[in-house]
């Protein structure tokens, strides 16, 4: 027979508000099987965890249903409580009033009805419950990390300076992602190259770090501490062992008209090129796209000029495979390009830029080698307009999030373009200036202060071209709205930072969650901000949501700090939720049939053919077997299989029908 | 039948529907207490014979809902569930239960405002 304690927390307020507590926990001692059922204001609190494990020790319990928040928060907790009074964990069940019931509707009758069927709800499932035993499986100590941005960068020496193997994987040719397009960093102005380019060498040169760029994730299987992934090292046309990085190939390429992605479509490059002076490796690729042999099938003079022969135009994609323990997922983020906006001309006058633009052009290693010189003629500007929050806060372009590191980059481009054109005027229209930070509300008073940069608060509406200007129209609203015509030779949008292309497709490759905006998924807002829902892997950087390089730092390093943690253990106990098949007495031994369609349906191919022999080896039967440390516990064999005879512990057929009839039958409430 | 008070049952995944009604809970927006939730750990693992075992007693309405195609947790449940679906609609014509009952629905996790409203539009 069993005996059930029911607990019932009142969490402060936050339940006991909207449902009468008290009502529930006389409501639930009347459950056939109730034993005990009592009522409390912090059951998670030191006091109320003693209240359960008295119970089961004074009441002998065969089973516990804590009616409190979601099991998300607390199941871990309680039934650690359970184990320590000697009740196995896995006879405890969360009845989730809180989330699901006390905040979500008002204060009446109704939600108190609902609480207790919640409760009967689970007390019915909890009956069926069956002690289960934790498997143990083993952990691979390497980590890959995806994206070799500042926080893939920082994640990876971490990881590897812990004492564990790193797989960096880069889809680009060079690792150091935006940071490396940047001229002069926020908020103390140092040189973005200069503190970068140490830590992309300190990869390259890692003894524990393995380097794959212009190379992306194919697939990745398993589970935490025993992932198989597949890495599509893309051709670079070279034999990277021979190249010796002379540049003379770059130099000869008779294809040079090729817009430069890291200069973001300001400056040229040529087919076979190193986006970067700096690069990691230094190593170039040929664009194929653009390549005249590949186009016409002639040329190859990079073949003929290079003095180790390391050209190879008959390369193919390589799948790389490895297992790893951990994936650190740090792809960054992009923004949107002028053309986004018709207000401002789609992107057809040359001299509204985007932000990474202007990151070029202040740049040294820019275009115009540092000068201010604007897209279209080559002319200093002498005015010029900031737009913050392009498209970003702005429901109707789809985007209502703030990108938060516009504000600070804005004053940082006034500020520099400033320091390069004394004489010029910067104006930055804004909304609101967020500058939340160490250091930031100063950095921006300095802009506006020492640099005279002209802040305006209202938003352009327009943007269009009259006698070789930019007639930028706006209003200012802290003068009363009165409209504002600012003739300009040149304007910058801060546009908002959004998902990086291939977000999405990377997360469903990975099965974890994104946002609306293709942004990943922590598991907690804010308790476990670099974890996502699924185990083993975790987030650094603004492939979570637009982020600054200190915050993106900050995330990488506490991701690389639970990689550690993970493989510190020398196994992983992972909860029993999987599948079963029943085996029984002879002449049975099984129900199972043998059809396999579980085998088919299981996305893990974690059934396998178990032979049944008799005692002289003659083969009785051919059944499906589950093997443990595949299973993930999804339970689609079970709903396939026509015989019952696989079942998931945790959600037993016996414990989801126990929960419907439960739900459904108010009978013996009123009883 | 102005006080009718329907009750309806919530199959949902533990994912992306789950975390997605803690979140609304979390941010305390509002739908009828005639909605309670049962947990799975994915709408693949829903067998359909206990949406008939719900009927038979005395669910007014049903609401499946998982994580959105391709976002399963588990890779292909949801696309399975979906599967099942399509041939259980035809199963319920035949024994006379109106298929609008039923409200097979793909909730990403943030998205649990469209289920509330989902809710509200039922009750
Ligand atoms: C105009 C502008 C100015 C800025 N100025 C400053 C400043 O002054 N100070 C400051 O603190 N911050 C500044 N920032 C913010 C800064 O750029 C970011 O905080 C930083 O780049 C985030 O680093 P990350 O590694 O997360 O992402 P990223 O820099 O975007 O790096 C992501 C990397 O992942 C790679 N990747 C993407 N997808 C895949 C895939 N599927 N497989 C493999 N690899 C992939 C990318 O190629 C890239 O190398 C500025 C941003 C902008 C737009
Ligand atoms: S073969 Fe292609 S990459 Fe080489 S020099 Fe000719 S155009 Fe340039």
């Amino acid at each position: 027979m069993a005996r059930i304690g029911v607990f019932i927390c009142h969490c402060g307020e936050n339940i006991s508000a909207t449902v009468d507590v008290g009502k529930v926990a006389e409501a639930a001692a009347r459950i056939p099987g109730v034993a005990h059922s009592v009522d409390y204001k912090y059951m998670c609190s030191d006091p109320g965890q003693q209240m359960v494990q008295n119970a089961i020790r004074e009441k002998n319990l065969t089973g516990v249903v804590v009616a409190a928040c979601s099991p998300r928060m607390h199941e871990p907790t309680f039934r650690r409580a359970c184990a320590a009074a000697g009740l196995n964990p896995f006879l405890c069940e969360m009845a989730n009033i809180r989330e699901h019931c006390s905040w979500v509707h008002e204060k009446g009758d109704a939600t108190t009805e609902k609480a207790i069927d919640i409760v009967r709800t689970l007390v019915a499932k909890v009956k069926k419950n069956k002690a289960l035993q934790p498997i143990k499986v083993p952990v691979t100590k390497v980590a890959m990390v995806i994206g070799g941005g500042i926080a893939g960068i920082q994640a990876s020496l971490d990881i590897a300076n812990a004492g564990h193997r790193v797989i960096l994987v880069e889809r680009e040719p060079s690792i150091g992602g935006h940071m490396s397009q940047l001229s002069e960093t926020f908020p103390t102005l140092d040189c973005s190259q200069c503190i970068l380019t140490p830590r992309m060498v300190e990869v390259a040169q890692h003894a524990n770090i393995t380097l794959h760029t212009y190379s992306e994730l194919e697939s990745l299987e398993g589970f935490i501490g025993n992932f198989k992934a597949r890495i599509r090292k893309k051709a670079r046309s070279l034999d990277e062992k021979l190249c010796t990085g002379c540049g003379l190939c770059a130099q000869k390429c008779p294809t040079r008209r090729i817009a430069s992605e890291f200069d973001a479509g300001l400056g040229l490059r040529p087919a076979i090129y190193v986006p970067f002076p700096q690069a990691v490796p230094n190593k170039p690729v040929i664009d194929r796209e653009h390549c005249t042999y590949y186009l016409k099938g002639k040329c190859r003079l990079c073949e003929k000029v290079c003095p180790t022969q390391a050209i190879r135009f008959d390369q193919e994609d390589e799948i790389v495979e490895v297992d790893v323990g951990a994936v650190v997922l740090a792809t960054g983020f992009d923004i949107k390009h002028s053309d986004f906006f018709p207000e401002y001309g789609y992107g057809k006058h040359k001299d509204v830029i985007d932000g990474l633009q202007f990151e070029r052009l202040a740049s040294a290693s820019g275009p115009t080698l540092g000068e201010m010189r604007r897209p279209s003629d080559g002319k200093v500007p002498e005015t010029v307009v900031f737009v913050a929050c392009a498209g970003s806060r702005d429901p109707a372009k789809g985007i209502e999030y703030c990108s938060k590191i516009c504000c600070m980059y804005t004053a940082k481009h006034a500020m520099l373009y400033k320091h390069k054109v004394h004489h010029g005027k910067p104006y930055v229209f804004y909304m609101d200036i967020r500058a939340g930070g160490k250091m930031y509300e100063e950095f921006v008073r300095r802009a506006m202060e020492e640099d005279g940069v002209q802040y305006v608060r209202g938003r352009v509406s327009r943007i269009f071209e009259r006698n070789g200007k930019l007639v930028v129209k706006g209003a200012d609203t802290l003068l009363g709205a009165r409209p504002m015509e600012i003739e300009a030779d040149m304007v910058v949008l801060a546009t908002a930072g959004v998902a990086q292309a291939g977000a999405e497709e990377l997360a469903q490759k990975l099965h974890v969650s994104y946002d609306a905006h293709k942004f990943y998924a922590e598991a907690h807002p804010k308790l476990r901000p670099v974890e996502t829902n699924t185990a083993g892997i975790f987030l650094a950087g603004a492939c979570q949501a637009p982020k600054d390089i200190p915050e993106s730092v900050a995330q990488a390093s506490g991701a690389a700090a639970k990689v550690a943690a993970l493989f510190s253990q020398a196994e992983l106990v992972r909860e029993p939720l999987i599948a079963v098949v029943d085996r029984q007495a002879p002449p049975l031994y099984s129900s199972c049939v043998g059809c396999f369609l579980c085998q088919s349906a299981c996305p893990y191919q974690a059934i396998e053919k178990e032979e049944i022999r008799g005692r002289d080896g003659q083969l009785l039967k051919t059944v499906a077997k589950v093997n443990p440390g595949l299973c993930q516990g999804c339970g689609t064999c079970v709903a396939f299989c026509r015989t019952k005879s696989i079942d998931i512990q945790g959600f037993s057929h016996e414990q989801v029908h126990a929960e419907v009839l439960a739900l459904l039958n108010r009978g013996d409430r009123d009883a | 039948m102005p006080d009718f008070e329907p009750k309806i049952v919530a199959f949902v995944c533990n994912w992306c529907t789950y975390a997605g009604a803690d979140l609304t809970g979390t941010s305390r927006m509002k739908y009828s207490p005639q909605v309670s939730i049962i947990r799975f750990p994915c709408t693949g693992r829903i067998d359909f014979m206990l949406l008939l075992k719900a009927f038979a007693s005395g669910a007014d309405g049903i609401i499946v809902s998982g994580c959105h195609p391709n976002d399963c947790h588990y890779s292909s449940g949801n696309f399975h569930a979906r599967r099942r679906w399509i041939i259980f609609r035809g199963l319920l014509d035949f024994l006379g239960i109106d298929v609008r009952r039923v409200q097979f629905s793909w909730y990403g996790r943030w998205g649990r405002s469209r289920a509330t409203s989902a809710c509200a539009a039922w009750a």
